[in-house]
């Protein structure tokens, strides 16, 4: 316990988290001895320090002060400086943790559905089906045909062109809904009516105000007019649109060095490579990264940029149940146990990949337990925090930052500027040195150090990345409203706009799903994820709740089979920091008078019976 | 329709169907059985695999991630441009002549695309914080497709967010598994990953070669299966570009039409570089052959070249074109593009629209400093002789590396003369490594001194290093 453990910088006090799941009396009391202890240690030397610890331990509360501090080993970090600092552990300590699944970052639901309602939902969409044959049988449409292509074999398969056709097409006006005004915390729809059943629409020419919770704008920053948006018309003005080349040729400019290193400080790694699109920043570097002999594991829920890049990766992919570590676990040893599919040999390497908040699913990833696992297989972790970066974590850093883990030992860490910063792109962080050298190759390691050679991530897509090489560049103003968000959200303006952000969307967070559940509907995900999907199941549903609701100014997003199983058709909410407490309330008022009416109070779970508090500004969390 | 009647629709369907209760039943049935078998066969772990588990997991030693970079190599530190890229550039601190991007028609210095694109912003922000299908769908989008439909006089059109990601994605939306693609061998990396994302079975032909893709036409012939109207039922494809950007070469269409339409292929065009820049009024490489825009099945575009934005686009009839807007990958699981971009894209086919003297400066400039290449006795150059883009090879051809180096060498020295010329980037997985030129583009915005300037400049720069 004592080993490396001296070599923690001591900055601050560190604080006891609220949510101990031990927390009996006896728990509380060993609790409040290991605070005073430490609070004595404050400022003292680091000699002391350990003495501390030993003298704890000698108290004979060893194991549950060492789960106890163990817990707090992955929990905290020391904000000194503004870089993120962390405890490093001793390698018994690192082996020995166990993440107590109860904590609240953890709590996570997904409510089975009744078994009558799952079958009446394969019933109805067999229905649908089945109306949508007969249908096909009694017209054809006079949608667009294949013309002078006589005696071609068919371009599309007919099951295809018959779902679009025939089931989609019915609830295809809740989709690419088009918008004329900036997608913050309310956005202006065009409407649009159809009078023929969805083969075509027409503008009516009139516009409908909804509150808008269906664009990932997490934290708030699509705006037309504040800081953001006039530095970005600066840069518009200085450096044009767009440098027509890709950054190894003529496009690399003084605007994309600073967003890198800038990206590569708010995530709390050496460094960072950015891209012009969030999608390709996926699809053009996962195959610089993995190659045949290689093996990934990729879970079951993974975006659909990751599942293209790395097919044109030319790995093995195995696919783990979504964000199941015990099945994670299984398949690693699986493939440590027997090797490669067809030789035996042992894999190239191995690479997990997951994402940071799931976009359909609203849940979190399991890192600790994750990061655990890939230091025991020897596997590296590729993580996409597309929808994390940002929206989550105490000061917005993302997943590493909720979970109060070390940034660095994730291996790859990818994200997109999309969402939380309102603008777009991608990169994909990392260590300067990568993790390999941390491991016992002793001599690989003192060849590195000493060779003109560098082992590190970024430099290494630096010089392999297809975008990197072939596609444009980030056009200079979409760079610079990431630069002004991500340094709001890291108070490097000198304010706290940021910071209020960040607690603004937590707390609409909190709200917002708890309400929800106290209605009784089901949703999906972790309680701090700001995705929020509802589930209905039948797929009728999602088009009556998104016409609904949008006929109650209230713009949501519906997804039904093919991007969700057949059986799980949802409504999904995305909060955003924009968002004001009476417009939730407006909105959840909405919720339950549809519920009501449509049916989605599925939920079997016990509802809470007091009225749930939006804290207030003082509040810390 | 209303939304309440749409459900009580569903529910009466529901209870009009008399028997759906032992439906029900024996679905219920089944699905616990399936459940049972399911259970049992999981096996457990048990102590001895464990073991060895942990015995092989000790031996294993991962190949690290990634692979070792000299510390010194060039793309660790790209040309660093300081200024907005226009018909000058300042690269490295020299204030040059900007032959290396390819802004064609040098729309990237617009004053009235600027003016509109901070409108833009003022109007809708920045980002759009959605893909197309979620309420990323702004009214430029839907403006810039119906305005690029309009310009290529074809049925729809529609916009991604990124070049690259286009090309890719449209190629992989149609060519599956089992279907049969024909790809002229010299095609850019964007259709290189498409293909790989399509899995299909790919037959490359010789560069611009009639005959060998004939050969392989006919030796395919006959080998599929029919349905029962006597169509053979493997879909087949053709995939060019308009102009070649590994090359500078023009494509045959004409004689390619003839042959798609006798061995019943369809062709799509990589317009990237001949959009806007062939043909008289920009139209592209069936403007120029004159080829009827309906024999084409659809042709790819970018925004990011003689646009001068971010993006891509894919045109075509509708029946066609739909189809991306659910299957092109980059289309719906990606943010749409930021309505400032397409705003930028919109006023900068306007001025397309507006002014197509342009198209006919710029073809005058592609000759003229063709024939002047010509006259050069180090480089050749096999490019199209109005293509935009001119490749320049060393006429004496050495290995591919010490090429490498002399060709960067010249364009290290240009540059620190006042033109900014380069060597493309090629990375080595690339599917045939192309060979390495100077690649030069040229805008409309060159007038005689520059392009004089220009090849004086190449050619004291080569002499001097050659
Ligand atoms: C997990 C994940 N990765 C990547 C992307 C693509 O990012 P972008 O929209 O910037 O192309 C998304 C977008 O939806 C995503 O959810």
């Amino acid at each position: 316990m004592v080993g490396d453990w001296r070599r923690r910088p001591v900055g601050r006090e560190r604080q006891v988290e609220s949510q101990v799941p031990w927390s009996g009396t006896i728990g509380t009391r060993i609790e409040a001895m290991a605070t005073t202890s430490r609070r004595t240690c404050v400022g003292t030397t680091l000699t002391e320090i350990s003495e501390t610890e030993q003298r704890i331990q000698a108290n004979g509360i060893t194991s549950r002060l060492g789960c106890r501090v163990n817990n707090n080993g992955y929990a905290k970090a020391h904000p000194a400086n503004g870089h993120p600092r962390f405890i490093r552990e001793s390698k018994d300590e690192k082996e020995n943790r166990t993440y107590p699944i109860k904590l609240s970052k953890y709590n996570e639901s997904f409510e089975k559905v009744p078994f009558i309602t799952a079958a009446l939902t394969h019933f109805g969409f067999y229905i649908l089906m089945f109306l949508g044959f007969i249908n096909q049988l009694l017209f054809t449409p006079n949608v667009a045909k294949e013309r002078k292509r006589k005696g071609y074999a068919p371009l599309y398969e007919n099951f295809e062109q018959f779902y679009l056709r025939y089931v989609y097409r019915r609830v295809r006006d809740c989709w690419n809904r088009p918008i004329c005004s900036v997608p913050g915390a309310t956005v202006v729809l065009k409407d649009r009516t159809t009078n023929d059943y969805g083969w075509t629409f027409e503008f009516t020419g009139t516009e409908t105000k909804c509150i808008n919770l269906g664009s990932y704008n997490y934290l708030g920053f699509a705006e037309s007019t504040g800081p953001c948006a006039e530095e970005s018309i600066r840069t518009l003005k200085k450096f044009g649109c767009s440098s027509c080349s890709s950054r190894l040729e003529l496009g690399s400019m003084p605007i994309h060095n600073e967003l890198e290193q800038l990206t590569a400080r708010f995530l709390g790694v050496e460094d960072a490579i950015v891209f012009g699109m969030g999608f390709a920043t996926n699809t053009l570097n996962l195959p610089s990264l993995v190659s045949a002999g290689s093996l990934v594991l990729s879970d079951e829920k993974n975006h659909a940029s990751v599942i293209l890049g790395l097919r044109l990766s030319g790995a093995i992919i195995r696919v783990f149940k979504h964000n199941n570590v015990k099945h994670l676990e299984d398949c690693l040893k699986k493939a440590i146990l027997l090797g490669q599919q067809n030789t035996g040999e042992p894999w190239k390497k191995i690479i997990i990949v997951v994402e940071g908040i799931y976009s359909m699913e609203g849940s979190i990833v399991h890192l600790p337990e994750i990061l655990k696992l890939k230091k025991k297989y020897k596997a590296y972790l590729y993580l996409d925090e597309a929808h994390s970066t940002g929206a989550i974590g105490k000061r917005g850093r993302g997943i590493c930052d909720y979970y109060d883990v070390d940034p660095r030992e994730v291996d790859i860490l990818m994200g997109t500027f999309t969402k939380s910063f309102g603008s777009a792109g991608g990169y994909i962080a990392g260590t300067k040195v990568a993790n390999i050298l941390r491991n016992k190759h002793k001599n690989t390691a003192v060849h590195l150090f000493n060779s003109a050679f560098l082992q590190t991530l970024i430099n290494y897509l630096r010089v392999h990345s297809h975008a990197h090489s072939y596609a444009m560049s980030m056009s200079p103003p979409i760079a610079q409203q990431i630069i002004t968000s991500m340094k709001i959200i890291a108070g490097e303006d000198g304010t706290d706009a940021g910071k209020k952000r960040t607690k603004q969307l937590a707390r609409n967070t909190r709200y917002f799903r708890r309400k929800l559940n106290q209605i009784g509907v089901i949703t999906y995900g972790n309680e701090n994820s700001p995705v929020v999907p509802m589930l209905v199941y039948l797929f009728s549903k999602i088009g009556s709740v998104v016409r609904t609701l949008t006929t109650r100014n209230i713009a949501t997003v519906g997804v039904g089979f093919p991007a969700t199983p057949l059986m799980e058709g949802r409504i999904r909410f995305c909060l955003s920091a924009a968002h004001t407490k009476e417009q939730l309330d407006y909105v959840l008022k909405n919720i339950e008078d549809i519920s009501g009416t449509l049916g989605l109070k599925y939920s079997n779970k016990p509802r809470d019976p007091n009225p749930i508090e939006y804290y207030s500004d003082s509040e810390t969390e | 329709m209303t939304t309440k009647l749409i459900f009580l629709e569903s529910i009466d369907i529901l209870g009009t169907i008399p028997n759906y209760h032992t439906l029900l039943f024996v679905f219920s049935i089944a699905s616990l059985i399936w459940f049972f078998i399911k259970k049992q066969s999981q096996s457990v772990n048990n102590q001895a695999t464990t073991d060895e588990c942990d015995r092989k997991l000790e031996e294993w030693r991962p190949e690290p991630l990634i692979s070792e970079i000299k510390k010194d190599h060039p793309s660790l530190t790209p040309k660093t441009i300081t200024s907005r890229v226009g018909k000058r550039i300042i690269v490295n601190e020299y204030d040059c002549l900007n032959l290396g991007t390819h802004n064609y028609l040098n729309l990237t210095e617009s004053a009235e695309i600027e003016q509109e694109a901070i409108r833009s912003i003022q109007k809708y922000g920045v980002g759009s914080c959605g893909p197309r299908g979620f309420y990323g769908t702004v009214d430029v989008h839907l403006r810039l497709e119906e305005r690029l439909a309009q310009f290529m006089k074809m049925e729809e059109a529609v916009v991604y967010s990124y070049g690259f990601t286009t090309i890719a994605s449209a190629i992989a939306a149609y060519c599956k598994r089992k279907d049969l693609v024909f790809v002229d061998e010299k095609v850019n990396f964007a259709i290189q990953k498409g293909l790989d994302a399509s899995r299909s079975n790919i037959k490359f032909f010789k560069h611009n070669d009639i005959d060998h893709l004939e050969q392989l036409l006919k030796a395919q012939s006959g080998l599929h299966k029919t349905n029962s109207q006597g169509v053979e039922t493997t879909r087949k494809f053709l995939i060019v570009e308009g102009i070649y950007m590994n090359t500078g070469t023009i494509c045959p269409l004409p004689e390619l039409v003839i042959l798609c339409r006798k061995y019943k292929l369809r062709i799509f065009v990589d317009e990237s570089i001949s959009f806007g820049t062939l043909g008289a009024t920009g139209r592209g490489i069936t403007e120029h052959f004159n080829v009827p825009r309906h024999e084409i099945d659809m042709i790819m575009g970018s925004l990011e070249h003689a646009i001068g934005s971010v993006g891509g686009f894919c045109v075509g009839s509708s029946f066609i074109v739909e189809h991306q807007r659910l299957s092109g990958l980059g289309y719906c699981f990606s943010a749409s593009l930021p309505p400032l971009l397409a705003t930028a894209a919109i006023i900068s086919l306007e001025i397309m629209d507006n002014k197509p003297q342009i198209f006919q400066i710029l073809k005058e400039n592609c000759h003229k400093f063709h024939r002047g290449i010509k006259e050069m006795d180090i480089f050749e150059c096999p490019s199209f002789a109005e293509s935009p883009v001119q490749h320049l090879y060393l006429k004496k051809q050495l290995d591919n590396e010490k090429e490498k180096e002399l060709l960067e060498a010249i364009s290290d020295k240009c540059i620190e003369n006042n033109l900014a010329v380069i060597v493309p980037v090629y990375l080595n997985v690339e599917r045939e490594q192309p060979r390495f030129s100077i690649r030069i583009c040229i805008s409309s915005s060159l007038n005689q001194n520059d392009i004089n300037f220009a090849l004086n400049i190449l050619n004291k720069c080569a002499n001097e290093v050659l």
